[in-house]
């Protein structure tokens, strides 16, 4: 966007402390009156070294600290990191596990969509569709509880197998909540979705154009966001995806430019939809085994490295694992979908207003806890 | 493209500056020499066959006798991926920045600046990311002193 600026700027620390910041960010805005020249994200508030910590306990350890970078996710925090120790070690597990990580991991992205949904009108003034948000995420969060214990930070995949077998009845509450929840997309379509002074917030704000987003590693919902069709769940898929029917979801440009706040937005919630699709497929591909049948004795990973990707709810999720051979990991890097986001805000906030600076941060769902790491 | 295939077209294109490569693991990479780096990550990006334009990941790795940088680069179009590795002494690494080839080496190069102590020649702004401006030492290193204060708070 070509604005002219007086050249009185003003500077403005937007957070750390900030509602809309989802996080502890700060955001140093160069203003020129309503207008924000330069958006600069200062992260690391939430820095605890993961990084190091791997380094210093045994592998089945790591999980716990996985779930705790994104906490909206952890299911598929942990999942990529089990899935990247498999990988190392050349584990197989069985068709139950399988499913039952599909559907848990898609119950958690519809879990973690709802937030950014919901999170998001509320940063538009929009207060009611968070309650909904919110109301239908509960019954997520029981699933979860009656299976691992726990409602948010899991640690529910183990390396080899999961912690426990699900409950019986789980199926049934799980068809049970899709066909409760399907009806009511639509019902948050109408409410906030297709609500004309939400299109009018968010529809040509924030335009990250394909090439920008290619450029600086964006992936997930914000790369489809601006028009391009990639998956790693379609592209490179894991944990027998490529037998799943669904389809990835891109960003239209219906209200406005393509790769728009409003096109991101709405990603997720066509996402949403193709997760209940997903795990009505896995729900049906259940068959009976024994969930830890393939957990090692010992986990002990051959000198080597790996690199696994998976597609969590706010990108590709990357863990490079060098393994020495002995019980601890000799290092792990995460790439984290929201760090390499972040990164590329500045660009795509250049010459916003200072409100839009909230829509476009809202539209891009980060998550400082896996940012920071 | 096969991993076997990407390695020969760049001992090809850059001959003796591809030190060593080793396809046969789950990840299989190359050795560059760390002053040819920008020139090969370009010829990733731009080469017709190749068109890595995805920087996955790119790690500092501290292996006590050296340091080195990971770069795992991935194609859109082509769907293929390959691990460039730079190896360098422990004492004052230096390569030159690959920012002007993807713009996420931006905060990636910064986060191996701040965790492991790797200077990026030519990089725009090459500050500590995640750790405060004031830190001393580079954490992700094997031989890092665990701080028992910061600015006189005990942490």
């Amino acid at each position: 966007m070509q604005v002219e600026y007086s050249g009185d700027v003003m500077t403005l620390n937007m957070g750390p402390q900030h509602p809309s910041t989802h996080g502890v960010l700060r955001l140093e805005l160069k203003t020129d009156g309503e207008v924000v020249a330069e958006a600069i994200p200062h992260i690391g508030y939430l820095h605890r070294c993961f990084e190091k910590h791997a380094e210093n306990i045994e592998y089945p350890g790591v999980v716990p600290f996985t779930d705790r970078m994104d906490y909206c996710a952890a299911m598929n925090m942990e999942l990529g990191y089990v899935l990247a120790v498999e990988k190392l070690m050349g584990i197989q597990v069985n068709n139950r596990v399988r499913c039952i990580r599909i559907i848990m991991a898609e119950l958690n992205r519809i879990a973690s969509h709802l937030i950014a949904a919901g999170t998001y009108g509320n940063d538009m003034g929009s207060f009611t569709p968070f309650l909904w948000c919110f109301r239908d995420r509960e019954t997520i969060l029981d699933i979860f509880e009656e299976t691992c214990g726990a409602r948010l930070l899991y640690n529910y995949n183990w390396i080899g197998g999961l912690m426990f077998d699900v409950q019986p009845g789980f199926e049934k509450k799980v068809i049970d909540f899709i066909d409760y929840f399907e009806p009511q997309v639509d019902n948050l379509n109408t409410l906030l979705s297709d609500n004309f002074i939400f299109i009018k917030r968010t529809a040509n704000v924030g335009i990250m154009s394909p090439a920008l987003a290619l450029s600086y590693g964006v992936t997930g919902p914000n790369l489809r966001g601006s028009g391009v069709k990639f998956d790693v769940r379609k592209d490179e898929p894991y944990l027998g995806y490529e037998e799943i029917d669904f389809e990835v979801q891109v960003g239209l440009g219906e209200h406005g430019p393509v790769g728009s706040c409003w096109d991101r937005y709405m990603v997720r919630i066509r996402e949403v939809k193709e997760s209940c699709k997903i795990i009505r497929q896995a729900v049906a591909k259940m068959t009976p085994g024994d969930v830890q049948e393939s957990i090692p004795k010992r986990i002990k990973p051959p000198a080597g490295e790996v690199y696994m990707r998976t597609e969590c709810p706010r990108g590709e999720l990357g863990y490079y694992i060098v393994s020495d051979g002995s019980l601890k990991p000799y290092r792990v890097k995460v790439k984290s979908p929201c760090f390499t986001v972040m990164s590329a805000f500045r660009e795509i906030s250049r010459g916003a207003m200072i409100a839009d600076i909230i829509a476009i941060l809202g539209s891009v769902d980060v998550v400082l806890g896996e940012i920071d790491r | 493209m096969k991993a076997e295939e990407i390695a020969a077209l760049l001992s090809e294109k850059f001959g003796a500056k591809i030190l060593e490569s080793k396809l046969d693991g789950l990840n299989p990479w190359s050795v560059v020499e760390p002053a040819e780096i920008l020139a090969v990550c370009r010829f990733l990006r731009d080469d017709d066959s190749l068109l890595m334009d995805h920087l996955e990941c790119l790690a500092g790795v501290d292996y006590k006798d050296r340091v080195e940088v990971v770069y795992i680069v991935y194609s859109m179009k082509h769907r293929h991926r390959y691990t460039l590795k730079c190896r360098m002494p422990r004492e004052a690494p230096r390569l030159h920045s690959v920012e002007s080839v993807w713009g996420v080496a931006n905060w990636h190069e910064r986060e191996a600046f701040d965790m492991v102590g790797i200077v990026f020649e030519g990089h725009s702004d090459l500050r500590r990311i995640l750790l405060p401006d004031d830190w001393e030492g580079y954490p992700l290193r094997k031989d890092y002193k665990f701080p028992t204060s910061y600015r006189d708070m005990p942490v």
